[in-house]
């Protein structure tokens, strides 16, 4: 085998006390149905999902979406629905108390429109649940500053957004990620507005240590088949940040002799 | 007696958490309970009797990004 594959084998991010050979990860919303959850989950290979928590509607059914997650998979517990750091903390505790871990994804929503995180807020929940031993996982604009501050907190990674939540648009904020990655000693997983497998593999390419895609997956229209695309983009992107890419050049560079066929 | 449920009020005859949420069919439901904003512990619920006036949240894991 060669080098690059090597690397490969022993290339894991270590989250918590966790350690994750596959720089995928997904989430459970807006499945179709929740049986293709598992399937998914066996094609793309991911380690970690995302679940929500909501007041329980009396009136609908009351299947259990943690049935349909593999045991070895970890649950990754989002604070959708916090509008500020209490309710984010609360969420925190709850789901801790469920017995889902200790893995925390920050999501505190103010903007309803673009669905942009509050990275206030996001600080002080952070700087909250560190302390109380949680792992966290931030969601945030691409903002330097504020990740040093998330980092110094205790945060376990910063995720910054690519695009808005659903949005389908790729690498937006690329430049500002950039500089998370190149500044930033924590992981830094690009979450949200990845639409597909290439823009997954474009920031994997440039560094990232880990990608998070729901709607990409679960709203596609073979799920599980582009479960498995996006975490082949991962791979080949991972594996191509690895094996140290040359930059990009203004002008041509032979890849052949330059001296004329008979000359 | 009466008390309020994820918000709504509701009439309901004396019984133990555990009895309230096997009757709202949610047993095995994978529910988490907030009682008075404690969480309890599912292994708790049969030692909790709901009193007049109590609050609970019944709140479930969901789909979620």
């Amino acid at each position: 085998m060669w080098e690059a594959a090597d690397t490969m084998e022993n290339d894991t991010l270590i989250l918590g006390n966790k350690r994750f050979g596959n720089r995928l990860f997904t989430g459970t919303g807006k499945f179709s149905a929740k049986s293709v959850i598992p399937r998914m989950l066996e094609a793309s290979g991911s380690e970690m999902i995302t679940v929500a928590l909501r007041r329980v509607d009396f009136a609908s059914e009351t299947e259990n979406i943690l049935d349909y997650i593999p045991r070895q998979v970890t649950l990754l517990p989002n604070t959708s629905g916090a509008r500020n750091e209490g309710e984010a903390v609360r969420i925190a505790h709850i789901a801790r108390e469920a017995g889902c871990g200790d893995f925390i994804k920050i999501e505190i929503i103010t903007d309803t429109k673009y669905l942009l995180p509050d990275n206030h807020a996001t600080l002080l929940a952070t700087e909250t649940l560190a302390k109380e031993g949680f792992v966290v996982l931030p969601y945030v604009l691409p903002d330097l500053p504020l990740a040093r501050r998330l980092e110094d907190a205790g945060a376990a990674a910063v995720m910054p957004l690519g695009a808005p939540i659903g949005s389908n648009r790729g690498l937006e904020t690329r430049a500002l990620i950039e500089m998370l990655i190149e500044n930033l000693s924590v992981p830094v997983i690009v979450d949200a507005g990845l639409g597909r497998p290439s823009h997954a593999a474009e920031a994997m390419e440039m560094g990232a240590d880990a990608v998070l895609v729901n709607t990409a997956i679960s709203s596609a229209e073979d799920p599980v088949a582009m479960g498995r695309a996006f975490s082949l983009a991962v791979a080949a992107g991972r594996m191509a940040f690895l094996a140290r890419m040359r930059e990009e050049q203004k002008t041509a560079v032979p890849s052949s002799p330059l001296t004329g066929f008979l000359s | 007696m009466r008390i309020t449920v994820n918000g709504c009020e509701e009439d309901i005859s004396p019984c133990s958490l555990l009895a309230f949420i096997e009757a709202k069919g949610l047993a095995a439901s994978g529910a988490v309970v907030e009682y008075n904003e404690r969480i309890v512990r599912r292994a708790d619920w049969n030692r909790i009797q709901l009193r007049e006036n109590d609050r609970l949240e019944v709140l479930r894991f969901v789909g979620g990004g």
